[in-house]
């Protein structure tokens, strides 16, 4: 069982805690500019909902971890990415209990209750963010009108994919942000600086960020026309997914092939969502599916990649 | 015509998709899931029964309406389904010894299956033609197939877990089970306007 | 005296002892499906209980009678034919409940609890005694639908039986109704079973295998779960 471990991912959940801490530290920092952003746009309230949610999700895997008399993780600082993460996922004014009850989601349900971190099928925050969705959905697409920089707010009420289909948004303001989202998906160009920190210090493989969003702009490309790829690039949760979610060492794969596969797919169902589906949004659907054909994946990229990734 | 028969084949498997969305047929799922080969085969075996049933069941509905007594479905249907499985078991075993090895197994645990009993009794309800219940049948299968194939994946994950003691075993599974319900909650709308049917 | 305690034991045994579905496994799908209202999951439970009380009293009646060969389809025949009446009585009735149930009120012909008992107890036992146990165990099936039901309502939509409980002012968990909702209910209410059982020593192995399945009596493909 032990070669099993090893072979499941690379990185952490074999090496000892102080390994984890540096990993997970760089991706708080990578994540900072996020925050600040976030802040920014938002207003205050911004921060109070990342503290909170942050706190809740450390609390919550403090106390399982003591209740339960297993050692204590908190310091590999997992918990506290996967509340920023989450947080980031979270719109403005969504009500502090149900960041709470999301944090428990992502770190009782679906990181802790199956080992803790190593175990988990999905990415925490995602499954969070997914759980919050399907349970309050109003809640989470009331997005608020942010504090404006550049004095446009014509498009504040609805994000720019929902409102972007007839008029493209200046491209200027889709990397600023100053439009309708969530915490941490508007301001492209934080996130843009967070994927460059973590790629400097060698925290994540390029991989699977660069060939998602690749293929979601070629498929815009392909079905909308070049004016519009801009607007799927940096609308919607695609940046933040690709570079902090779907890039989450447990849940994807190992091998430089498995990653570009693995970001083939994101992006088709993504897409798949966005154009036809219902959702003005499919980054986490899409994360979450391909998390769960990982296991095929390693197996399949492993030897020969016959593109073994599942495509519906 | 086309798109429509298409709407339902891809509906069956992704938005209706009759384990995750429908819970029909999770004691196999749940039962059959840990290895590959033996969802594999058995999401064939349900494919094959399933559409079989269906040629058959639907045929009948019709003469059982025509003979005003419609309301014997029920017994009629299950009745069929047993023993066309039995049919189709001594069939195999005699004519076709290695697809009996291989899908053979599992058949008659498809008979109390509420999956294929399930299909054939949705068929009517839906009012499909006969043409359009074959495709139903058929897609209802490959999205069984496509749960099975993928959730044992999952498993094969969740071998390695460590949940708490009162978790160990079937409990830890339903969980993992929710995530991938949840997973085919976002395909909403993409068939109907992939087919452009409203 | 000692045979009325027999009876009791064979009435409660199916309630918490051998509940159908939070020990012995059996009706797996009925439990996920219909239970995302408490009047769905009591109406369910209750027609089931219907089917299995009349069902294990004909199988039994006719124990001797029956071929062995034939006694799998026969005693579907038999289920099938309370079945039918049961779908009658409903859709006249009850037809807000006949249209929530939907395609598992016919169903009900191939849960594993009915053609379950029928195999394992009313084939061997008396009219009156099998009588008892499907009661016992209808009224043990009906209380954990009950269960999960109310917990999914109260927590996906706020109301019990259709009466607010919750105020409005506070967010239903919407998913809690959905099929993820019940998936994770199912599993954290057994895990929740199993913690007491351990507590109170009295565990049993859970699998969805051959200890269960109602079919083992007759199944080709011993193994072939799990």
């Amino acid at each position: 069982m032990m070669e099993n471990q090893l072979i499941v991912t690379a990185a952490p959940h074999i090496v000892d805690r102080s390994s984890t801490q540096k990993l997970m530290g760089n991706v708080v920092i990578a994540l900072l500019p996020s925050v600040l952003a976030s802040v920014i746009i938002f207003g205050i309230r911004a921060l109070l909902v990342e503290a909170v949610t942050v706190f809740a999700c450390v609390a919550f895997e403090y106390t399982y971890c003591y209740l339960m008399k297993k050692p204590n993780p908190i310091s590999d600082l997992s918990a506290v990415v996967t509340g920023l993460i989450l947080a980031m996922n979270l719109p403005v004014s969504i009500p502090l209990w149900i960041a709470v009850l999301g944090a428990f989601v992502a770190i009782i349900i679906t990181k802790q209750l199956f080992g803790g971190l190593g175990f988990n099928l999905a990415n925490p925050a995602l499954m969070g963010r997914l759980f919050l969705f399907s349970s309050f959905t109003g809640r989470m697409t009331a997005w608020v009108f942010p504090q404006t920089i550049s004095g446009v707010d014509a498009l504040s009420t609805a994000t720019p994919l929902v409102a972007g289909q007839t008029t493209a948004l200046p491209v200027l303001d889709l990397l600023l942000g100053v439009h309708g989202g969530v915490l941490g998906e508007t301001c492209s160009i934080a996130i843009i600086l967070g994927f460059i920190y973590l790629v400097a210090t060698k925290t994540i493989s390029p991989a699977i960020p660069l060939t998602y969003v690749g293929t979601v702009a070629l498929l815009a490309l392909v079905f909308v026309g070049p004016s519009h790829v801009m607007l799927h690039i940096l609308g919607g949760g695609l940046l933040f997914g690709a570079v902090f979610m779907a890039t989450d060492y447990v849940t994807s794969p190992f091998t430089l092939k498995g990653k570009i596969v693995f970001g083939i797919g994101m992006g088709i169902i993504t897409w798949a969502i966005r154009y036809w589906g219902n959702m003005a949004e499919g980054v986490s659907y899409a994360i979450l599916l391909m998390n769960l054909f990982v296991p095929y994946i390693n197996d399949l990229t492993r030897q020969k990649p016959l593109g073994g990734a599942k495509v519906k | 015509m086309a798109a429509k028969l298409a709407y339902i084949f891809f509906s069956m498997i992704l938005v209706n998709n009759y384990v995750l969305v429908k819970f029909l047929g999770i004691c196999p799922f749940l039962g059959v899931s840990k290895k590959l080969n033996s969802a594999f085969g058995m999401s064939c075996a349900v494919i094959f029964v399933m559409t079989l049933a269906t040629a058959v069941t639907w045929p009948m509905q019709q003469l059982l309406n025509h003979f005003d007594i419609g309301y014997l479905q029920t017994i009629v249907f299950i009745l069929i389904i047993a023993v066309l499985v039995q049919l189709v078991e001594v069939i195999m075993k005699k004519y076709m010894p290695p697809l009996h090895q291989a899908l053979g197994v599992y058949l008659p645990l498809i008979t109390t299956n509420c999956a294929v009993l399930g299909v054939t009794i949705l068929n009517i309800d839906n009012g499909y033609t006969f043409g359009e219940s074959i495709v139903c049948a058929l897609g209802a299968g490959v999205g069984f197939m496509l749960a099975m194939v993928m959730f044992s994946g999952v498993r094969k994950r969740l071998e390695e877990a460590k949940p708490p003691k009162c978790f160990e075993g079937l409990p830890i599974t339903l969980v993992a089970a929710a995530f991938t319900s949840i997973s085919f909650m976002g395909f909403g709308g993409i068939i109907e306007n992939i087919f452009k049917i409203s | 005296m000692s045979a009325q305690q027999n009876k009791m034991s064979i009435l409660t045994n199916g309630i918490i002892k051998e509940n159908p579905v939070l020990r012995l496994v059996l009706g797996t799908c009925p439990t996920l499906a219909v239970t995302t209202a408490a009047f769905n999951g009591l109406g369910m439970g209750v027609a089931a209980t219907f089917v299995l009380i009349c069902s294990n009293m004909v199988v039994s009646a006719l124990r001797k009678v029956i071929p062995d060969k034939v006694r799998l389809p026969a005693y579907i025949t038999i289920i099938a034919a309370f079945v039918t009446i049961v779908q009658m009585l409903v859709k006249a009735y009850a037809q807000d409940l006949y249209s929530a149930l939907g395609v598992f009120l016919p169903l009900i012909v191939v849960n594993c609890v009915i053609l379950g008992r029928a195999e394992m107890f009313a084939s061997k036992h008396n009219v009156v005694e099998s009588a008892l146990d499907g009661l016992g165990m209808g009224i043990g099936f009906t209380l954990t639908l009950l269960l999960m039901s109310a917990i999914r309502e109260i927590l996906g939509a706020g109301t019990l039986f259709g009466m607010t409980v919750i105020p409005e002012s506070i967010d239903r968990i919407s998913i809690m109704t959905t099929p993820p909702g019940g998936f994770l209910t199912f599993g954290i209410l057994m895990a929740l079973v199993v913690y007491v059982e351990t507590k109170l020593g009295q565990s049993k192995k859970r699998a969805i295998g051959c200890e269960g399945c109602p079919s083992s009596g007759t199944c080709q493909s011993k193994g072939a779960c799990n």
